[in-house]
C-alpha cells in the first residue's frame, strides 16, 4: 500500500528531506489525499505541506501583491454595473415604484424576490462560520472567512430591496422604533416589523463575527508592513511628490484594525471563547432570519403562502442557495488565484456539493410536500394555486425551471466522480443559482397575480428598472468581493495554521523532548510507524 | 507620579521584562508548563494561533465572558419584550383583533435584541478583558517578536513580577528550551 500520508510530507520538509511534491501527490486511489475515503486517516487540510511561513507568504501576499491581471477589468466592469444600478435606483426614487411592472394585483414582485434571493445567499456564509464552527468541522477554516464576507454582501445587496420598494424611500427610518412627529410607535405584531429587526441584527452580528475573526490576521497584515518599513525595503513612494510609503499606509490602516492585537495567549483563550459563544448565538439567529423571512408570507392568508412548511423549507433553500454561491465564487478563484487550491482542496468542493445535494433534497421534498398538503387539507382555493396556476399556469415556465434546477440538477451529485469535477459543480451551481431565484418568483408571484375573482388575475412582467436594479446589485455584490479579494486577508491565517500537522503540540514530527538535533534517528523511526499504521 | 523602576538596562532604559523564543508549539507548551510552575505570574506567550492545551500549561482561568455575555443579553431581551409591550400601551391601535400586549407576537423581536446584544457583550468584552484596543506595547520594539504574527513562538516574562530577577528567570527560560533569550526594554 503506497498510502502517503501528507502530513509524512510535511514532516520530510521540515526535516530538510526534500521530496518534489508532484512524486507523492499521484496515487491512483486516493488524488491529492483529500478524497480518502478511509475513516482512519485524516484528509489533509492543506496540501503540498505548506509550513506556518508559507501560509501566511500566500494569504498575505494576496492582499500585498499587484492583483492578477484580470483583477482591475472584472473590477471596472462590476463597478460599472454597480453604478448603472445606482442610476436606476436614483431613477426609481425620483420616479416611484409605478416605474416597476407593479400593478393592482401584483405588488411585491422582483423587490422581495431579490430581497429573499440575497438575504438566503447570505446565509450560507453563517452556516459554515457558526454552524460548522460547533460541529467542529475543520474543513471550514479554508472557507469561512470568504464565505462570511459574501454573507456581508449578499446581505447590503438584500437590504436595498426592502430600502427603496416602500415607496417613500426617505421615510424609510419610520421602520424603527424612533419617536416621530405622529406620536404612534411601530407596528410589532406585524412580521414586516420583526423582519426590519431580524434583518439589521443578521447584517450587525455577521459583520461583528466576520471582523472579530479578523482581527488577528489584520495585524498579520500590520507586522509585515511594520517589518519592510523597519527595514526601509518597503517599495516605491506612492506618487512623486508625495512621501508616503504604500507600506506606511498599509501599517496605519491595518493597524488600527487590529486593535493592538499581539498574539497572547491569554488573549486567544478569550478570543477563543467568544468565538463560541458568537457561533452559538448566530446559528439560532440565522435560522430565525430566514423563519421571519419566511413569516412575511405565512402568516398572510393568501393560498400559496399560507402554510406552516415555511419556515424550514426557507432555512434549507437559504443554505442551498448560499452554498451555490458560495461554490460559484470560490471555484474561479481557486483556478485563477496561485496556490488558492491548496487551501480549498477537492474535498472541500465534494463536501460543499454534498450539502447541496442534501439542501436540494430537503428543497425537493418541501415542493412536493406543498402539493399533498394542498391535495390534503381539502382548500380548493389552495389546490388551485399549485395543480392549476403553479404547475399549469402562464408562469408553469418559471415553476419547471425551478425544478429542474433545484431538485434535477444537483441529482448528478450522488457520483462521486461529478463531486469532484469543479466543472460539474461550477455548472449545478449556476444553475441552483437560477432555480433559488425563480423559487422565491415563483411563490412570490404566482400566489399573487390570481386572487379569488378572475376579474383581478393580472400578470407581472418586469420593466428595464425592475431588470437594471437587479442587474446592479449583482455589480455591488461582486465589487464588494473583489476588493475583498485584493485589499483583506482571503482566509484565515491564524485558524489555518492551527489545522495544520505541525501545529499539535503533541505532532511526533518534531520528535519528543528537548532536542532537535539529535532526535533525526527518532524521526525516521515513529514515522515509519505512523507510516505502518496507515497501510492498515 | 511614577514609580521608579527596580531594573534599568545599560542604556539606562526601564526593563519591560524578557523575551524568549521557542522553536515550535511543543515546546512552548513545555515551557509555559515549567514557567507556571516556577510560581510566575506576569507572563505570557504569544503564538500565531492558538496552541491547543495552552490554558492549563500557563494555568489562565476560565473566563468569565460568557457570562456577561449571557447576562446583558438576558436583560436586553426582558428590556425588548418591555419596550415592545410599553409601545403597545402608549399608543393604543387595535390590529387584526389582537390584544395590546400579544406577547406570541413579540418572540421574534424579544429574541433578535437578545441576540444583538450578547454578540455586542462578546467581541466589546473580550477586547476588554483583553485590555484592548491599545496603541502600542514594549514587546513591539523587537523586530523578532512581529515574526510571532508569522511562525514564531515566544515566553514573555515582565519585569514587574514577584519572582522576576534579570538572571534566574533567563535561566529559566534556556534551561526551559528557548531558542533565544533576550531583554525588552520599556
Amino acid at each position: 500500500m503506497t498510502t502517503l500520508h501528507p502530513d509524512k510530507i510535511t514532516a520530510d520538509r521540515l526535516a530538510g528531506r526534500a521530496r518534489p511534491a508532484t512524486e507523492s501527490m499521484h496515487d491512483p486511489v486516493i488524488g491529492d489525499g483529500t478524497l480518502i475515503d478511509d475513516p482512519g486517516v485524516r484528509p489533509p487540510l492543506v496540501l503540498n505541506g505548506r509550513t506556518f511561513g508559507e501560509v501566511t507568504d500566500i494569504v498575505c501576499g494576496y492582499a500585498e501583491n499587484a492583483p492578477p491581471r484580470w483583477w482591475l477589468p472584472a473590477f471596472m466592469t462590476a463597478f460599472g454595473i454597480a453604478q448603472l444600478g445606482g442610476l436606476f435606483i436614483l431613477y426609481l426614487v425620483i420616479t416611484g415604484i409605478g416605474t416597476w411592472g407593479l400593478n393592482n394585483q401584483v405588488d411585491w414582485a422582483w423587490d422581495i424576490t431579490n430581497f429573499v434571493f440575497w438575504i438566503g445567499i447570505g446565509h450560507a456564509g453563517t452556516l459554515i462560520s457558526a454552524i460548522l464552527c460547533l460541529f467542529k468541522q475543520k474543513w471550514r477554516t479554508a472557507i469561512n472567512r470568504s464565505a462570511e464576507a459574501m454573507t456581508i454582501f449578499a446581505v447590503i445587496c438584500a437590504a436595498t430591496f426592502p430600502g427603496i420598494h416602500i415607496g417613500r424611500q426617505w421615510a424609510a427610518w419610520m421602520l424603527f422604533p424612533i419617536p416621530n412627529a405622529n406620536q404612534i410607535w411601530p407596528n410589532f405584531r406585524s412580521p414586516l416589523l420583526w423582519d426590519v429587526f431580524a434583518v439589521s441584527t443578521y447584517a450587525t452580528v455577521s459583520l461583528l463575527f466576520w471582523y472579530m475573526g479578523m482581527i488577528p490576521d489584520l495585524a498579520t497584515l500590520r507586522d509585515r508592513a511594520d517589518l519592510r518599513l523597519r527595514k526601509m525595503a518597503s517599495g516605491p513612494i506612492l506618487l512623486p511628490i508625495v512621501p508616503v510609503r504604500v507600506d506606511a499606509i498599509r501599517a496605519y490602516v491595518y493597524g488600527f484594525l487590529s486593535l493592538g492585537w499581539r498574539f497572547s495567549a491569554r488573549h486567544w483563550h478569550r478570543y477563543e471563547v467568544a468565538y463560541l459563544v458568537l457561533a452559538g448565538i448566530s446559528t439560532p439567529l440565522v435560522l430565525s432570519v430566514h423563519s421571519i423571512v419566511s413569516f412575511d408570507f405565512a402568516t398572510s392568508i393568501v393560498p400559496g403562502w399560507h402554510t406552516t412548511i415555511f419556515p424550514p423549507y426557507f432555512v434549507a433553500g437559504a443554505i442551498f442557495g448560499g452554498f451555490a454561491m458560495v461554490l460559484l465564487l470560490l471555484i474561479p478563484a481557486r483556478a485563477l488565484y496561485k496556490n488558492f487550491a491548496d487551501f480549498v482542496t477537492l474535498r472541500h468542493i465534494e463536501n460543499m456539493a454534498k450539502i447541496v445535494l442534501l439542501t436540494g433534497m430537503m428543497v425537493g421534498f418541501a415542493y412536493a410536500m406543498e402539493f399533498f398538503i394542498a391535495w390534503y387539507g381539502g382548500n380548493k382555493f389552495e389546490l388551485d394555486v399549485f395543480l392549476q396556476n403553479r404547475a399549469q399556469g402562464p408562469y408553469a415556465w418559471a415553476y419547471w425551471t425551478m425544478i429542474s434546477c433545484n431538485v434535477i440538477s444537483p441529482q448528478i451529485f450522488w457520483s462521486k466522480k461529478m463531486r469532484t469535477s469543479t466543472i460539474a459543480v461550477f455548472v449545478v451551481a449556476f444553475l441552483v443559482t437560477i432555480g433559488m431565484w425563480f423559487e422565491r418568483f415563483v411563490i412570490i408571484v404566482t400566489s399573487l397575480h390570481r386572487a379569488y375573482l378572475p376579474g383581478e388575475w393580472h400578470m407581472f412582467w418586469p420593466t428595464p428598472v425592475d431588470i437594471m436594479i437587479f442587474v446592479g446589485s449583482f455589480g455591488t455584490f461582486l465589487t464588494l468581493f473583489l476588493l475583498f479579494m485584493k485589499f483583506l486577508p482571503v482566509f484565515a491565517i491564524s485558524e489555518l495554521k492551527a489545522v495544520l500537522p505541525q501545529a499539535s503540540p503533541h505532532w511526533d514530527g518534531y520528535g519528543h523532548g528537548h532536542g532537535h538535533g539529535h532526535g533525526h534517528s527518532n524521526h525516521d523511526h515513529s514515522h515509519a510507524n505512523h507510516a505502518n499504521k496507515e497501510a492498515h | 507620579m511614577s514609580v521608579a523602576p527596580l531594573y534599568v538596562t545599560e542604556s539606562g532604559r526601564p526593563l519591560h521584562g524578557v523575551l524568549a523564543e521557542f522553536a515550535n508549539p511543543a515546546d512552548l507548551v513545555h515551557a509555559a508548563e515549567k514557567v507556571r510552575d516556577a510560581g510566575y505570574t506576569k507572563w505570557d506567550c504569544h503564538s500565531p494561533f492558538p496552541v491547543h492545551g495552552m490554558e492549563d500549561a500557563m494555568g489562565v482561568k476560565r473566563t468569565k465572558l460568557p457570562l456577561m455575555a449571557a447576562v446583558v443579553g438576558l436583560s436586553m431581551a426582558c428590556a425588548g419584550f418591555g419596550m415592545q409591550a410599553w409601545m403597545n400601551m402608549d399608543y393604543h391601535m387595535v390590529v387584526q383583533g389582537k390584544p395590546y400586549v400579544a406577547w406570541e407576537a413579540f418572540v421574534p423581536i424579544t429574541f433578535e435584541i437578545g441576540i444583538l446584544f450578547t454578540a455586542f457583550t462578546t467581541l466589546i468584552g473580550m477586547l476588554a478583558l483583553n485590555g484592548l484596543p491599545r496603541h502600542s506595547h514594549p514587546l513591539f520594539s523587537k523586530d523578532r517578536f512581529l515574526a510571532c504574527s508569522d511562525d514564531a513562538f515566544f515566553i514573555a516574562i515582565e519585569a514587574t513580577d514577584r519572582r522576576f530577577d534579570p538572571a534566574k528567570t533567563r535561566e529559566l527560560l534556556r534551561a526551559a528550551g528557548a531558542k533565544s533569550v533576550e531583554l525588552v526594554e520599556e
